[in-house]
């Protein structure tokens, strides 16, 4: 449990997350996006990737937080991440800030809280306590999995 | 794992498959030409070839087969052995076996339990029998090793991710991501150094290079329809021997290239129509050498080039369409109304077989006749924005166009914007355009318990609003309909037969747009045929109108509902002003009539026109209606002039009466603002008007149906006589 591993993180509301730097395709600044509300609560739109459609999904709702950040606002920030495997669709977390890339090992690695309140909590593998903040370490191919098998609500 | 091996295996497949496309090809045409000794020596090498690879990845059924294939195969090569039928059979046979074994082994990796014992023993035996006599005739093919289903899943398997690329035009495209790159470092300097001056010229170049590399890259997908067609020797070789037909392939313009997913698109239909051909259309040798045709069937396919378009003909020299068969069926299926039926042209009733479930062959063979087929070509067809016809030329033969678009990558689409997001509709599903105004959207829009409905020209539009498809809910209802502001979209989609109205916000524009598809969540939402990205660089979604029509809950409509009449249907936004039916009481008299009031328009066969206590009548959907002359409603003391052979006729309905006001042409239907100048004295007229450029004289339908009425009820003077103006009535 000692290896050392790059986590990118990033804040959303008040809480900071981290994915593995190897899964972040590329980090963008706000973009437009083209809503698609009605395709489900967790899709905050698509994006234009140099010509890939990419869709920009809203992490709060994803993970069943309570309140999650202001609909219409065009997010600050998008992280492009894709999945293990080839192939797999990328997708874009809509976040409110990027943080540094944090160099993280397994002592500072932590369950995740029992009192952690989420209708979705096995979408977090965990929280890696660092000197200043806590990170939540987002398990992303539930989180891709979460989002592409919730479909159309109607 | 090993990577090495299964990389080895795949390409063994890869190869593989090809050598037996072209192996297909070869056997049918040593048939025909047994003496090659080039072809035969190319088969031999192609099957010694496969021998060998399988015996080197240990793949032992393979090889056993191959091996006992070879053998015949050298005797042939020899001229030991001549090429008979059977013979050539066999070794299809031993291909197909090949085949079979081939999708095992790139689905399971493994060969599977099927020795095909009974091929190889076959082989053998003819193989050491050599010269001395042909083969015994073999039992037909196994099932197991339906060629078909081999094809098919070869297609979409290890065959369907790779694509051959010209090394050269691969070569220039690597030349022009070089060029790209120099451009961009050129950039990059001049940004760096602040040098404007130098900028405009490295944009121009990179804009070249881009353009460039964007045709030679949608080049790459381009491929000769030959591709295609190379499976069908073979396909045609097995169906008229299965019909104990003989029929000649011939093939012109192979090399007309087209976009690879186009491709894969009319593959199902291409079959569809060869084995239709051969199966309906060309008789057997017996009764063509009676007809004094040769005895061998010819089927052609012909592909061209031609207005952005891709033609592919097919044309058999058979029996023709059986029209009075379809015209009966037709008919029993009610396909057609039958007062309709009369002015339906040959070329309508041909197409006919298109309609889904239509099948007129006698009886039901293994190859077609079931009933469904054609319908379906159209539906692959019109899928990817291509049309089909069917022309018969009696017994001499029938030809099917093909019309098919090069690409599907980019299609032209109509851009709507509805809830603040923007859409787009392939213009191939579109048919034309309706704006209401605010304040006529509360009477324009009428329901149908809850359900909206517009009359469009006489007939009811279904409404669907883009938004409760999406969200499940629905924008306004009949009160809150009339309430909003602005005015209302309405894009008149036809999906397969099924016209319905899409309301949407806002109509934008017409883009060509590049279809992108959609991954992740989206990509299970039905609704959507894909993405692209609009004009300002932001993502827009495609709408799948044969979806929308689906979830919207529309069946399909019937042929006879949806061929009504309406000349001039045009597309046209321009509201405010009503539509109007402009027609010819008498050449040269236009009148014009409110469309809104008209409930139908008829043409009317001239034997059609029945007399009844000195009226002219016809009956009309269950009923009798008489069939005034508007020329002579509203002018009755003008002689008649004599009408041509189809009469066409405005039909009007107040309360249960209907009436068939009789014209002498249906001119237009027009949106324009008219100025009306007011006339008097002459009863049913309204005002005159200049429409088009003409002198339109405005029909007041109420004065004119009230007219109607009197001389259907012989109110006034005499009605006029039933006389020589109805021309060659019966």
């Amino acid at each position: 449990m000692s290896e050392r591993r790059m986590l990118c993180t990033f804040r959303i509301g008040r809480q900071w997350f981290g994915v593995d730097v190897a899964s972040v395709q590329e980090v963008l600044k706000a973009q437009p996006l083209a809503q698609v509300r009605w395709a489900g609560p967790a899709l905050r739109g698509l994006i234009n990737l140099r010509g890939q459609i990419v869709t920009a999904i809203d992490l709060s709702s994803a993970l069943g937080m309570p309140g999650g950040t202001d609909e219409s606002a065009a997010a600050p920030a998008q992280v492009v991440v894709r999945a293990e495997g080839a192939g797999s669709p990328s997708l874009s977390l809509c976040v409110d800030e990027i943080g540094d890339v944090a160099e993280v090992d397994g002592s500072s690695f932590e369950r995740t809280p029992a009192t952690y309140v989420s209708a979705k909590p096995e979408l977090i593998r965990g929280v890696y306590k660092l000197t200043d903040r806590l990170l939540l370490a987002l398990d992303l191919s539930r989180v891709m999995h979460a989002v592409t098998s919730q479909g159309v609500t109607e | 794992m090993n990577p090495t091996g299964d990389d080895i295996v795949r390409e063994f497949l890869i190869e593989s498959y090809e050598n037996l496309d072209q192996l297909d090809r070869d056997f049918v045409s040593l048939e025909r030409d047994p003496s090659s000794k080039e072809t035969l020596a190319r088969v031999f090498r192609t099957v010694h070839t496969l021998k060998g690879t399988c015996g080197f990845l240990g793949f032992e059924r393979l090889q056993a087969l191959s091996h006992a294939g070879e053998g015949v195969l050298s005797r042939l090569r020899d001229g030991n052995l001549p090429l008979t039928p059977e013979l050539a059979t066999s070794l299809l046979r031993m291909a197909d076996a090949v085949r079979a074994i081939l999708g095992r082994i790139e689905s399971g990796g493994k060969e599977g339990d099927e020795r095909y014992t009974d091929i190889i023993a076959e082989l053998n035996r003819v193989d050491s029998r050599a010269s001395s006599k042909p083969a015994p005739a073999p039992a037909p093919a196994q099932p197991e090793a339906d060629p078909d289903e081999a094809q098919a899943a070869q297609g979409d398997s290890v065959l369907g991710g790779n694509i051959r690329v010209d090394v050269r035009l691969l070569d220039r495209l690597v030349t022009l991501v070089s060029e790209l790159v120099l451009a961009r470092n050129q950039i990059v300097q001049h940004v760096a150094a602040k040098d404007e001056t130098l900028l405009p010229a490295s944009a121009q170049r990179l804009n070249l290079i881009t353009s460039e590399l964007q045709e030679e890259i949608m080049r790459t997908r381009m491929q000769p329809i030959g591709s295609l067609w190379k499976k069908l020797p073979r396909q045609v070789r097995d169906v008229a021997s299965a019909c104990g037909k003989s029929v000649r392939l011939e093939m012109d313009g192979a090399e007309t290239e087209l976009d690879r997913t186009v491709l894969e698109a009319i593959r199902d239909p291409l079959t569809h129509l060869v084995r239709n051909a051969i199966d309906h259309g060309i008789e057997s040798p017996e009764i063509r050498t009676a007809c004094g045709k040769r005895a061998e069937g010819r089927l052609l396919l012909r592909a061209y080039h031609e207005g952005g378009l891709v033609h592919m003909e097919i044309s058999d020299d058979g029996s023709g369409l059986p029209i009075e068969r379809i015209k009966r069926k037709a008919l029993e299926k009610k396909l057609v109304t039958p007062d309709r039926a009369p002015s339906l042209t040959e070329r309508d009733w041909a197409n006919m077989i298109f309609t889904p479930g239509f099948s007129t062959a006698q009886s039901v063979t293994a190859i077609s006749g079931r009933g469904v087929g054609m319908d379906v070509v159209k539906t692959h067809l019109e899928r990817i924005g291509g049309t089909v016809e069917i022309q018969t030329r009696g017994t001499v033969g029938t030809t099917i166009f093909l019309r098919i678009p090069l690409t599907l990558a980019i299609v032209p689409a109509l851009i709507i914007t509805d809830d603040g997001e923007r859409f787009a509709i392939p213009q191939a599903g579109l048919r034309e355009l309706l704006r209401i105004d605010a304040p006529s959207v509360g009477t324009a829009i009428e329901w149908t318990g809850a359900a909206p409905v517009l009359r469009l020209r006489g007939r009811l539009l279904p409404l669907v609003f883009l938004r409760e498809l999406l969200i499940g809910r629905r924008p306004f209802d009949a009160e809150s309909l009339s309430s909003r502001p602005g005015a209302l979209h309405i894009a008149v989609l036809d999906a397969e037969g099924r016209r319905f109205g899409l309301v949407v916000d806002e109509v934008n524009d017409a883009e060509e747009i590049v279809v992108k598809p959609l991954s992740g969540p989206l990509g299970n939402v039905g609704l959507l045929a894909g993405g692209t990205i609009l004009g300002d660089g932001r993502v827009g979604l495609i709408l799948d109108v044969a979806a929308i029509a689906g979830a919207a809950g529309l069946t399909a409509a019937s042929v006879s509902a949806d061929h009504a009449m309406t000349p001039g249907d045009r597309s046209d936004s321009d509201s405010g002003a009503e539509a109007m039916l402009v027609a010819e009481a008498r050449p040269g008299w236009r009148v014009a009539f409110p469309l809104e009031r008209i409930s139908r328009l008829e043409h009317f066969e001239l034997d059609r026109i029945e007399h009844s206590a000195r009226r002219d009548v016809v009956q009309y959907e269950g009923g009798v209606i008489p069939v005034q002359r508007l020329a002579h409603l509203l002018d009755p003391h003008a002689l008649e002039e004599p009408w041509r052979s189809r009469v066409p006729a405005v039909m009007l309905e107040r309360g249960e009466r209907r009436f068939a006001l009789a014209v002498a042409s249906l001119v237009d239907i027009v949106h324009e603002r008219t100025d009306p100048q007011p006339v008097s004295g002459r009863p049913g007229i309204a005002a005159a008007a200049v429409i088009q450029g003409r002198v339109v004289d405005l029909v007041d339908l109420d004065a004119v149906i009230t007219l109607a009425t009197r001389d259907a009820d012989g109110a006034t003077e005499d009605p006029p006589a039933p006389d020589a103006g109805w021309e060659g009535a019966a």
